[in-house]
């Protein structure tokens, strides 16, 4: 059961392989860059186990503020609390892999978890555990292997840190080109641009209260699809 | 530097706790025979494009509009990026060719 599960389950997270092979190395890079060794980097990619929030935390392991840290922590990872919801049942389902499954739900695991239909003779659980097993595998060995290369690489890495912000700009494209409602985007994009020129680099907490209220605010309009409110302005 | 490994450990094991925490609410907080209160479902369909415009500007908050270079460095590859995203919808392409070109341009065209 464990294997037939772990053969359907490979093929699902190849797109995740690739991925993770370059947002993985190019955090070891990072993390050489900054000075830090290589078993600090594979503990990060071990016991967080989040992309952004590690990106993120390259510069704050240089300086002790563990409150701040711990909130941004929260902040940055508070969209984790939306793929809970949406998986409360299939997770829920699996017995005693629940908690390694809910510990390694990454924004790529999810999408295949939430999304993937195994083949019926295929345990559903063990389908699921093995994918989140393997992305975290692919992230931890990339991000050693980054850290590794960081050594032996002679190239100016200046501007490595622009991955990040690549990374979620690509994403920002991959779900402004999936979803026809473009209205939470610009919520999120708007609220956040403007409390940056309102309060300064020190946004992000200003910004989530901003974008919360205005979605909740707007739930009502949010609720009609774009296509059905276009139709509804032009019958007036 | 001035922070002890010790202290490094502790950020980590901080970051580590945090993480984990917003990824085990959803199942403590709404057990399997408890419903989803509905503006919960509703923010959880919303939320994940919001959250995404968030972290852009929160990557590109400390590029500077008003002095040289103009955030140019970063609004040229932000740009490419999303348009070789739009192109290929290939995630190597984009954040490679991004961050290429964003490195070329700190480091030669806007030093």
């Amino acid at each position: 059961m464990r294997t037939r599960a772990l053969r359907a389950a490979f093929p699902y997270t190849v797109p995740v392989l690739t991925g993770y092979l370059f947002l993985g190395m190019a955090y070891g890079i990072l993390m050489h860059s900054a000075g830090y060794s290589v078993w600090l980097t594979a503990l990060c990619s071990c016991v967080i186990y989040a992309g952004s929030m590690q990106y993120a935390a390259v510069p704050l392991l240089d300086a002790f503020d563990p409150v701040g840290v711990f909130l941004l922590t929260l902040m940055i990872n508070a969209r984790h609390l939306f793929y809970g919801v949406s998986l409360l049942e299939p997770y829920g389902a699996a017995g005693k892999k629940e908690p390694y499954l809910i510990f390694a739900l990454t924004d790529e695991t999810y999408s295949v978890n939430v999304s993937a239909q195994p083949p019926a003779e295929v345990d559903r659980g063990w389908f699921m555990f093995w994918v989140s097993l393997l992305d975290q595998f692919y992230w931890v060995a990339a991000s050693v292997l980054g850290a590794l290369l960081g050594g032996v690489l002679t190239i100016n890495t200046q501007g490595i840190d622009f991955v990040m912000t690549a990374l979620f700009v690509t994403i920002f494209t991959s779900q402004w080109l999936d979803n026809p409602d473009h209205r939470p985007a610009l919520i999120g994009l708007g609220g956040a641009a403007l409390c940056r020129v309102v309060f300064g680099t020190q946004f992000i907490i200003p910004a989530m209260v901003l974008i919360a209220a205005v979605l909740v605010g707007m739930r009502k309009t949010l609720e009609t699809p774009p296509a059905a409110a276009a139709k509804g302005e032009e019958q007036q | 530097m001035s922070v002890t490994l010790l202290q490094q450990l502790a950020l980590i094991g901080l970051m580590a706790l945090g993480t984990a925490l917003t990824r085990f609410a959803p199942f403590v907080l709404f057990p399997k025979n408890r419903p989803v209160p509905s503006i919960v479902r509703y923010l959880g369909s919303v939320l994940p494009y919001a959250m995404m415009g968030l972290l852009v500007v929160y990557c590109l908050k400390d590029s500077n509009p008003t002095t040289a270079p103009f955030a140019l460095p970063e609004l040229l590859a932000v740009a490419a990026t999303a348009a070789l995203y739009a192109w290929r919808k290939n995630l190597f392409l984009s954040i490679g060719g991004g961050t290429a070109l964003y490195m070329c341009l700190i480091q030669w065209v806007f030093v």
